[in-house]
């Protein structure tokens, strides 16, 4: 161990081997929250150990993190990683999340990788951290390292003690790591604290009321700010009558080009201010009509195509195929719909930027706002701050942007949070996708070809940066990219027919401006996968979980468990679908779906049983099973929250979900226009946790999320004899397809 | 400016106001400084704004301070409990670790609060159908479910 009195001086004393103690990193923990741009100079390298945990003179760990807590318990389950290699008790480590000051820029938090990726990258440091304690404890008390034992961040041996704060005590440690020679790591059957239910730190003081969100943050001297967006998207603002506000006290209108809003000094009269300021405004009318919005996907200009899966030749296949199948398959656009709409303060000081946010992507929300703000990235400092749930970039980042803006216009801090409507009608949208299907059987059943085509929005070079609506509105500096992330994930399949062909259509343009919602891609892509393979296997009067079992790859052991598990989980009946033999008003069947995330990581698959209502062409989704195989489980219970919460979503989504729109603008502005599921819809889960400690820990924020749609469909099918194949599944395009009266 | 005085976990509280149309919500969040009481929609959908009013379950985002009567007892997530002391609706939704997010669960904890003041022992479909107008999207609902039901039985 190498620790320095001076970062600066590091080079020169590298490798020294002496304990040169004086400098204090205790400081950066009260910093995480305090205001300014300028904290203490902390390594921040993805190659340092210091950047991601401090252990100070008491023995306490402060755990930097650059992946942040969506809601999802990621806090815990990565604190208990970091105290399970450091050999301390959870209580002893606290959290800091998403400060571009203070944490590594482990990348976003997004794709279920908090625990694949930067789990191990803590994991890697602790453990690190935990020999460099040793390997000192050792010169320290005279004892060879073998012989020394660790309890609760104290060594023992030979007689003696020396506790982790003695020896490190708020100093640096100077280690580097190399992602490409990992350190050894605890052996998993040793785990006290990886794969047990540990609860979360968050929950007390979230059911107390004591717990600070975002939306409840506040800096001294702020304002409170409403934005006034465009009655129609792309309308140009062309007048403000700033007498509408004289009755608001402290209420004035700020604008710069189209971008408008209200401030003043407290809440109400911002909120009140933003109803009753008078604006004109340009007519616009640039989006598809609502009813032709897959016909404007189809015929949108192609950018390029991305063939994403090229087996054998399936064109031939398919011309000599005894038997061809085709289908279309749609998936609406959805909005984030966090129950608090977006918020953030931004505050300048000294020419320098502090942006708190819940975004889920501090350090790419610093690059966007220094390109909009024309200022250096070194003086801008964006803190994460917990908000509402975050299923993908929604609106935290936009709020950030306003804030920075008006905080810059009025010369104060400012405090923005949106309205209900502006949440609805302004978050990034998950894009409209159409999926075409094609198959072809020999003469005995067998699958000889698989074609699918996707049309789907394409992904800009450069990086996932999502246009502020601020830079547009106001003409700012922004890079414009288009960016629904990597949503050709799961276009290929799993399946080893002979000749398969899938080709992404990545489109120029897509109506709204789009982003990444849970499972982006993979949901939208594994539903008209899944479905199709139903087709297929309901052509050859096959039982869906055999026919699927027979064209998975033999090899792929952990796929086949988690299929076969699911089956005897759900008590699968074998049999073709549809079941057959349903005479009343009310029919029930289930379906099965199986995907392996990304074909490269995480297992999952989910029965459904449904009842469907033909007088009604209601659904309702009345159980669901799933097993899931993510690896190493860190937190069992944390990983049932997310499994549970995925199904329930993307019951949501699939039953219900669509956005509303007509030439201008979204009309879908609250929960009465754009409603998700409640209470009395909620299916029961049955979970099957598959838990490997051997194997790594694989993401599990969304897997569970991508098998849900097509299970439904498939159970409707099995239930009614009918498919499903445009998402949402309502009751009047369940009774049209039913042909119900 | 006007002064309105309002009665909060059980004190006394004089705050000053421009306008007594204001929503009860932004004078417990801006005026007070309790943060239990969350803005969702400002419109009476979602229930994150939740509190009790004389025990009665309200959404504050649509009361205006005009319509409280002095002397009516307001009570948020803060006076139900503490992390300390927690209320045993709390006390359940941490032992079922029934939060994701939690932004939903203000509203979650003080309409099951009122729920259950007039029904010791509801049935599972009683619950769904007592919150059926609270709205949470991480899809927490199976957990909530749990845990009013564990409550109930407490």
């Amino acid at each position: 161990m190498n620790i320095q009195s001076n970062p600066s001086r590091r080079s020169v004393l590298r490798g020294g081997g002496a304990l040169v103690v004086s400098f204090s990193l205790d400081s950066y923990i009260s910093e995480a929250l305090a205001q300014g741009a300028a904290p203490p100079a902390k390594p921040l390298a993805l190659t340092e150990v210091d950047s991601y945990l401090v252990i100070d003179a008491k023995g306490a760990v402060t755990l930097y993190s650059g992946k942040v807590d969506l809601g999802t318990g990621v806090e815990t389950a990565l604190a208990q990683m970091a105290a399970e290699e450091l050999d301390l008790p959870f209580s002893r480590i606290k959290v800091v999340q998403g400060d571009t000051a203070l944490t590594p820029e482990q990348g976003s938090t997004w794709g279920s990788l908090s625990i694949q990726i930067g789990g191990i990258q803590i994991r890697q440091a602790s453990a690190a951290a935990k020999t460099a304690l040793l390997e000192e404890a050792a010169n320290r008390l005279n004892v060879k390292k073998e012989d020394l034992n660790v309890a609760d961040g104290v060594i023992t041996g030979g007689g003696k003690r020396v506790t982790y704060g003695q020896l490190i005590g708020g100093k640096h440690f100077s280690i580097k790591l190399d992602p490409k020679q990992p350190v050894p790591t605890k052996d998993p059957k040793d785990f006290k604290i990886v794969g047990k239910s540990v609860a979360r730190v968050d929950i007390p003081r979230k059911v107390t009321g004591t717990f600070t969100y975002m939306q409840d943050f506040r800096v001294p001297g702020m304002l409170h700010a409403r934005v006034v967006r465009p009655p129609a998207i792309g309308a140009v603002l062309e007048g403000v009558d700033e007498s509408s506000l004289k009755d608001i006290r402290t209420a004035r209108a700020v604008r710069q080009g189209n971008f408008l809003a209200v401030v003043a000094e407290n809440e109400w009269a911002a909120v009140k201010g933003a109803q009753k300021l008078n604006a004109t405004w340009s007519k616009w009318e640039g989006l598809p009509e609502q009813s032709q919005l897959y016909e404007h996907v189809r015929a949108s200009k192609v950018a390029k195509d991305e063939v994403t899966a090229n087996v054998g030749n399936s064109g031939e296949a398919l011309a000599q195929g005894a038997k061809k199948l085709s289908a279309t398959y749609d998936f609406a656009i959805h909005t984030h719909g966090s129950i608090g709409p977006s918020c953030a303060v931004a505050e300048f000081k000294d020419g320098k930027l502090t942006s708190w946010s819940a975004s889920q992507a501090t350090h790419n929300l610093r690059k966007q706002l220094a390109k909009m703000l024309s200022m250096p990235a070194e003086d801008i400092r964006c803190i994460y701050v917990e908000g509402s749930g975050c299923y993908g970039r929604n609106g935290h980042e936009d709020a950030a942007a306003d804030a920075a803006l008006m905080a810059k216009l009025t010369g104060k801090p400012v405090r923005v949070q949106w309205s209900r409507a502006d949440e609805h009608g302004w978050d990034p949208k998950g894009p409209p996708t159409l999926i075409d299907l094609r198959a072809a059987l020999d003469g005995s059943g067998g699958v000889t070809a698989w074609e699918s085509e996707f049309f789907i929005p394409q992904q800009t070079p450069g990086g996932f940066f999502v246009p502020f609506i601020a830079a547009s509105l106001t003409g700012m500096p922004s890079d414009d990219h288009i960016a629904p992330g990597n949503i050709f994930q799961n276009s290929n399949i799993p399946y080893k027919f002979p000749n398969v062909k899938a080709v992404c259509h990545r489109l120029e343009t897509t109506p709204f401006r789009p982003s990444w919602i849970r499972t982006p891609g993979r949901m939208q892509n594994t539903y008209a996968n899944e479905c199709f393979m139903d087709e297929l296997a309901a052509a050859v009067g096959a039982d869906p979980v055999e026919f699927r079992l027979k064209y998975l790859d033999a090899s792929d052991k952990r796929g086949i468990e988690v299929l076969e598990r699911v089956a005897k989980l759900a008590n699968w009946e074998k049999r073709p679908s549809p079941k057959s033999g349903q005479t009343g008003d009310v029919v029930t069947g289930r379906g099965v779906t199986y995907c392996k995330y990304e074909l490269a990581r995480t297992y999952v698959a989910v029965v459904a049983e449904v009842e469907v209502k033909r007088s009604t062409g209601e659904i309702r989704c009345t159980r669901f099973f799933i097993s899931h195989d993510c690896g190493q489980i860190i937190n069992p219970d944390g990983l049932k929250n997310q499994l549970e919460g995925n199904i329930i979503q993307t019951v949501s989504r699939t039953l219900i979900e669509e956005l509303k729109f007509d030439r201008s603008r979204v009309t879908s502005l609250d929960w009465a226009s754009y409603p998700i599921l409640t209470f009395p819809q909620v299916p029961e889960i049955v979970m099957d946790l598959i838990d490997r400690p051997t194997m790594p820990p694989w993401g599990a924020g969304e897997p569970s999320a991508a098998v849900v749609p097509s299970a439904i469909s498939n159970a409707v099918f099995d239930a009614t004899g009918v498919r499903l194949r445009s998402v949402p599944f309502t009751p009047t395009k369940v009774k049209a397809a039913t042909g119900a009266a | 400016m006007a002064t309105k005085s309002l009665k909060v976990n059980g004190k006394r509280v004089s705050i000053t106001i421009d306008d007594p149309e204001m929503p009860l919500l932004y004078a417990l969040r801006d005026k007070l400084a309790l943060k239990g009481p969350r803005f969702g929609c400002g419109l009476a959908q979602c229930g994150a704004c939740t509190v009790h009013i004389d025990g009665k379950a309200v959404r504050s985002c649509v009361t205006p301070l005009s319509s409280i009567r002095a002397g009516q007892r307001i009570v948020t997530l803060e006076g139900l409990g503490t992390p300390q002391k927690p209320h045993p609706l709390q006390k359940a939704f941490i032992e079922e670790q029934a939060v994701q997010c939690g932004y939903c669960i203000n509203g979650m904890i003080m309409e099951s609060a009122a729920f259950l003041a007039s029904n010791r022992n509801p049935t599972e479909a009683q619950i769904k159908q007592a919150l059926a107008n609270n709205l949470c999207r991480c899809g927490t609902h199976a957990r909530i479910i749990r845990a009013v039901k564990r409550a109930a039985n407490a």
